[in-house]
């Protein structure tokens, strides 16, 4: 089975004796939209790390029907494609171009293939023509934009993104909510963007303290006033 | 809250402009090497440098004082030579009024030569950050086998120069709003105002040290292994050869004029 996330009982506890993940479980099916809530500090962005090996805990990771090990770290890098909350972070190269074509360059493609890619991915968030642009140089809103080209130029089965629509304006925010929209990737994002989750996505996973405390439709969570109340969220 | 620190780079469509960076960079290189290695007091020399020099300003179209102009930045660095007249051996020919410090005839050639050197070989370099992108000039470096680590610290010194410049400019601003005073009371000591400053020095730091920990996390989610790849940007076209015989040929020119004569 393929474009499938598939955790298993995931325990971590950070070098500092933090313990960030107990026991998560998680599901996702291929070409499904899960959006996964919680609190800062609750554990999302740890979660999040695992998927594509950059931190290793207890238990078992599976991503597009394959377990993350050291042999198999290569082929899950470019299957999942993990944008970071901060894109000063996710941008490190001098100007647009160069990052979206660092990832394609190390899956060692051919020049032709990496600017096609590059170009495609470009487009896809609709900033055909900033390939130039010194990255420092972009807005709040398109610097997302990049960093989700960044990882589109892979042709990733799987996205995962942290905190999408921090820091933008409204304007900024409804693009990327309908960029997401159109993306045909399964997609894990963490987000405290509540609107966001109730417009975009069918199924919300709430994670607390490192644990799964609710796994379904993302309806059921609306109405339970006290479940959201319990872990810090309101229904605006 | 954006920190711009001035990008050098000054958009033309000159001659200069369009040549290959590599061109530019081993010319740059090559004018800064050959004034160096200009003997003192090859006045014609110099002057012949200053003319290719200016050949290069108008021919970048960027104004004919644009290099001069920028060039006063580096004058405190010459500041470093001032004592040279004075220590240098030889015949006498000034004394400083008051401190009678004499100055010698071979220490002031040697004085103006090091000034009219670091002069020229600055203007190169301003010239060449100003026709030719950043990413540009570390893509030559490294295509000419520049070590490419160094090459990639620059490249990332580049990136986050300005981050940290902002995040600098943040916490200048975050330290103003909270620096009240209630009138009448005394001024913090210089001491305690050192304090804050080293405090800020060091979170500035961590900070620094926790973001490189994300972006190479950032890095290894892209597939990053360890070794660093680029992708071809510019090919050797027949112009670029020609322009680098010609320099090559105005650079051995004078350099040749300075020790012959």
């Amino acid at each position: 089975m393929h474009h499938t996330i598939d955790v298993r009982d995931l325990t971590f506890t950070y070098p500092d004796g933090r313990v960030a993940l107990r026991g998560v479980s998680l599901f996702v099916a291929p070409g499904e939209k899960v959006a996964l809530v919680g609190p800062n500090g609750a554990g999302k962005s740890t979660l999040m790390l695992h998927l594509n090996g950059i931190l290793k805990g207890q238990g078992e990771v599976r991503v597009c029907g394959t377990r993350i090990e050291e042999g198999s770290i290569g082929e899950i890098r470019a299957a999942v494609g993990l944008v970071f909350q901060d894109p000063d972070d996710q941008l490190f190269s001098a100007t647009v171009f160069d990052d979206v074509a660092f990832g394609p360059l190390y899956m060692g493609l051919p020049e032709e293939d990496i600017r096609s890619r590059v170009q495609h991915a470009l487009e896809a968030v609709e900033l055909n023509d900033y390939g130039d642009r010194v990255c420092h140089h972009l807005s709040g809103g398109e610097k997302k934009r990049v960093a989700i080209a960044t990882v589109l130029s892979m042709d990733p089965e799987i996205l995962v993104l942290d905190e999408p629509t921090a820091g933008l304006d409204p304007r900024a925010r409804r693009s990327l909510i309908h960029l997401l929209h159109d993306l045909p990737q399964t997609m894990l994002v963490s987000t405290h963007d509540i609107p966001m989750v109730a417009e975009l996505f069918e199924r919300t996973v709430v994670i607390d303290e490192g644990e799964i405390v609710f796994d379904g439709s993302t309806q059921s969570l609306m109405a339970d006033r006290n479940l959201l109340a319990q872990h810090g969220m309101e229904i605006p | 809250m954006h920190y711009n620190l001035t990008d050098q780079y000054r958009h033309q469509t000159s001659f200069l402009h369009g040549l290959d960076p590599r061109v530019k960079v081993i010319t740059a290189v090559g004018y800064i090497l050959a004034v160096s290695l200009t003997p003192e007091g090859a006045w014609w020399a110099f002057a012949f440098f200053f003319l290719v020099l200016c050949l290069a300003v108008y021919l970048s179209q960027l104004g004919i004082f644009f290099t001069i102009r920028r060039s006063f930045i580096a004058l405190p660095f010459i500041l470093a030579a001032l004592s040279v007249p004075l220590i240098t051996p030889g015949p006498v020919i000034w004394r400083i009024p008051g401190l009678n410090w004499a100055v010698s005839e071979p220490g002031l050639i040697r004085f103006l030569s090091i000034l009219l050197r670091s002069w020229l070989a600055v203007q190169a370099a301003i010239l060449l950050t100003a026709v030719t992108r950043f990413p540009n000039i570390l893509w030559a470096l490294e295509s000419l086998k520049f070590p490419r680590v160094l090459v990639s610290t620059i490249g990332f010194m580049y990136r986050y120069l300005f981050v940290v410049a902002d995040e600098v400019t943040q916490m200048v601003r975050a330290r103003a709003s909270r620096s009240a005073r209630i009138s009448g009371a005394p001024r913090r000591s210089v001491l305690w105002q050192g304090k804050v400053a080293g405090a800020m020095v060091g979170s500035l730091f961590l900070r620094a040290l926790e973001r490189s920990e994300r972006v190479y996390a950032a890095m290894l989610s892209r597939g990053y292994d360890g070794c660093i790849r680029s992708l071809t940007r510019f090919q050797m076209r027949q112009r670029d050869w020609i322009s680098l015989g010609l320099a090559g040929l105005l650079l051995i020119v004078p350099l040749g004029l300075g020790w012959m004569v």
